[in-house]
């Protein structure tokens, strides 16, 4: 009986130690665990309801005090509470998003890479021309387009809606990861163990599903992270320029509030500007370092010989 | 090379068609041009309305109305704005030229200072120096535009006035109100927070590629037969070293116009710059659509000759690109 010596490590073992060692994904990874049990337990985190006055009136722009940390909105409300319900609205749109958006880009990327030909060539031009254009003028038109067709109605809900926001995202994101999923397919398909699993007559179906895609997870997880941020960074864009999901009966959503930032800029509130904005860059910011790990945690290709 | 410029110019024109065809076809049902109208003018006759849709070509049948738009798009009697019948093309010249100076200063800045931030991180990599370039440009690139925009707003403008009477730079426009003339120092500075915003972006994203590329390069077989010749080390560097490692620089230089154009825009916006973005969201905002046509053809067209430089440069660096 021989004895495995205890340094020979399985492929995922080594990715997790060198993602343990990319020493900002680990914070980051704190971070973003952090504010999800917040956020999930909002009911006790938050200290004030989305809508509810801190105190009676005169109560609009408090700047931050002890019974409103971070200051008050102009019709009194506790910008601390309503960043906790924000940031919850806007990673459920990030990661809602970006399922839909890696699991349909996985597919046709997978499905173009491996068939080539006409339709891989369609896809990729499709592709190309969309990313090359200006992003926000894409997702405005794209968005009204979506917006004015009846039969979609079902799906995408009413435009001024959460929902419409995750659907108009989760369609709008796949290009990217199509592209990279396809990518590496091309290079997977002329492997060996595809060629063998050919041979013994599988079906191209049961390639995509079974070689193709398990082998791609590290690229797929890597295009999830940057789907997520870029999902939660165009949300707020749009609630920026005032094409957001509306702050319904209680909902607000952390572009809402980075939205509210622009005109509190002229006027000095500056909590109302700094403190949405850090919470922005601190969630793209962790989000990418995660992301940045995993690239180098799964590419093989990258190992520094930790 | 003659030939195949040509020949990517004349499939460029075919591009061109389908794409604003998509346009037309995307904005007709997105905005629905004609209820805009309406709303605009509640007390047009319908005479007028017919008048409307006839010159912009707005047709129930969208490729008669197609080719109809594109006969007097081709023929310059471009229909006018629907809100307050302005003339689309002053407007519109008007918004590119400040674009152009502000994309053009931002691009120069960006990218000078980009490649220089590349090239240092890439010389010692994993040094105190590298880290630093690099953790910076990942934060720059993580900083939407105008998350960074309004920073500076609340920093340079509205509390340096607070903490020294007077603010650094303006927030808006591009002379204050009521100038007239030309005065260069006071455009360079309504002009300098927008600049700083877009040429962030453009570091941060240059002074990642330039160090990988650069990197790449460093490590090839040819850079050390160069040394091993015994070339002095600053001109294997210059001569061998960033000619090579500028090529998909350049080249990634020109597809990224889109993303340039789209920070422009969402900084144009924030610092109330009368260019191409605030035209955009602007008649956008309104449903122009004889406003907004014109805006896309540019926006197309400029898109594909960026495409097509970025292929050519490539093709003419890279002798190893061969081109049939």
């Amino acid at each position: 009986m021989s004895k495995q010596s205890p340094n020979i490590l399985s492929p995922r073992q080594m990715a997790f130690r060198r993602f343990v060692s990319h020493r900002a994904a680990v914070v980051s990874c704190a971070i973003i665990s952090l504010l999800t049990l917040f956020v999930i337990l909002a009911p006790f985190t938050a200290r004030y309801g989305v809508n509810q006055s801190v105190q009676g009136p005169p109560n609009s722009f408090l700047n931050p005090r002890a019974n409103a940390w971070l200051g008050t909105d102009d019709i009194g409300r506790d910008l601390y509470s309503r960043l906790i319900y924000g940031v919850r609205v806007s990673l459920l749109i990030g990661l809602a998003s970006a399922i839909i958006s890696v699991t349909l880009g996985a597919l046709v990327g997978a499905v173009a890479g491996f068939r080539g030909g006409k339709f891989d060539d369609i896809m990729m031009r499709v592709t190309d021309l969309f990313l090359a254009f200006p992003f926000l003028v894409t997702l405005l038109v794209v968005r009204n387009v979506l917006g004015a067709l009846p039969w979609l109605r079902p799906i995408t809900g009413d435009m001024s809606s959460v929902r419409f926001i995750i659907v108009l995202f989760g369609l709008f994101g796949w290009m990217g990861v199509a592209r990279i999923v396809r990518g590496q397919v091309l290079s997977l398909k002329e492997r060996e163990f595809v060629e063998a699993a050919r041979a013994v007559g599988a079906s191209r179906r049961y390639i995509i599903a079974r070689h193709l895609l398990p082998n791609s997870v590290g690229p797929i997880m890597v295009a999830l992270t940057f789907s997520v941020v870029g999902a939660i960074i165009g949300e707020s864009t749009l609630a920026f320029f005032g094409y957001g999901p509306q702050a319904g009966d209680g909902a607000t959503s952390l572009g809402i509030l980075v939205g509210a930032a622009k005109g509190a800029v002229q006027t000095g509130y500056w909590w109302l500007a700094v403190f949405p904005c850090l919470m922005l860059i601190v969630i793209a910011l962790s989000i990418n370092f995660i992301g940045d790990a995993l690239r180098d945690a799964t590419d093989p290709r990258l190992d520094r010989g930790v | 090379m003659l030939r195949y410029i040509l020949r990517r110019l004349a499939w460029s024109v075919p591009t061109l068609l389908i794409v604003t065809f998509l346009v037309y076809l995307a904005l007709r049902i997105g905005t629905d041009p004609v209820a805009s109208y309406k709303r605009v003018n509640p007390r047009a006759t319908r005479a007028k309305v017919a008048e409307y849709i006839d010159v912009n070509g707005l047709d129930p049948n969208f490729v008669q109305g197609y080719f109809k738009w594109l006969r007097n798009f081709i023929t310059g009697e471009w229909p006018r704005s629907i809100k307050g019948r302005r003339e689309v093309w002053p407007a519109l010249k008007d918004a590119m030229a400040n674009t152009l100076r502000l994309g053009t200063a931002a691009t120069v800045v960006g990218i000078f200072f980009g490649l220089i931030a590349g090239v240092m991180a890439a010389l010692r990599p994993g040094g105190k120096r590298d880290v630093f370039i690099n953790t910076s440009a990942f934060v720059g690139i993580s900083v939407p535009p105008f998350i960074s925009a309004i920073m500076f707003q609340l920093l340079f403008a509205v509390y340096w006035q607070r903490w020294f009477g007077e603010s650094l730079f303006p927030t808006s426009g591009v002379y204050p109100a009521g100038h007239t003339g030309f005065d260069l120092f006071l455009m360079l500075k309504f002009m300098a927070l927008p600049t700083l915003v877009v040429a962030i972006q453009i570091i941060a994203t240059y002074s990642r590629y330039m160090r990988s590329s650069l990197l790449d390069v460093l490590n090839s077989d040819y850079m050390r037969t160069a040394r091993s010749k015994g070339i002095s080390e600053r001109r294997v560097l210059i001569k061998h070293g960033m000619r090579n490692a500028l090529i998909p620089v350049v080249t990634i230089a020109a597809l990224d116009v889109g993303s340039i154009v789209g920070g422009l825009i969402i900084t144009e916006n924030i610092f109330s710059y009368p260019g191409m973005g605030l035209y955009f969201l602007k008649s956008f905002g309104e449903g122009d659509f004889p406003l907004l046509m014109p805006w896309m053809v540019v926006i197309v067209a400029s898109v594909l000759f960026f495409n097509l430089i970025a292929d050519i440069s490539y093709a003419w660096l890279d002798p190893r690109i061969r081109l049939e």
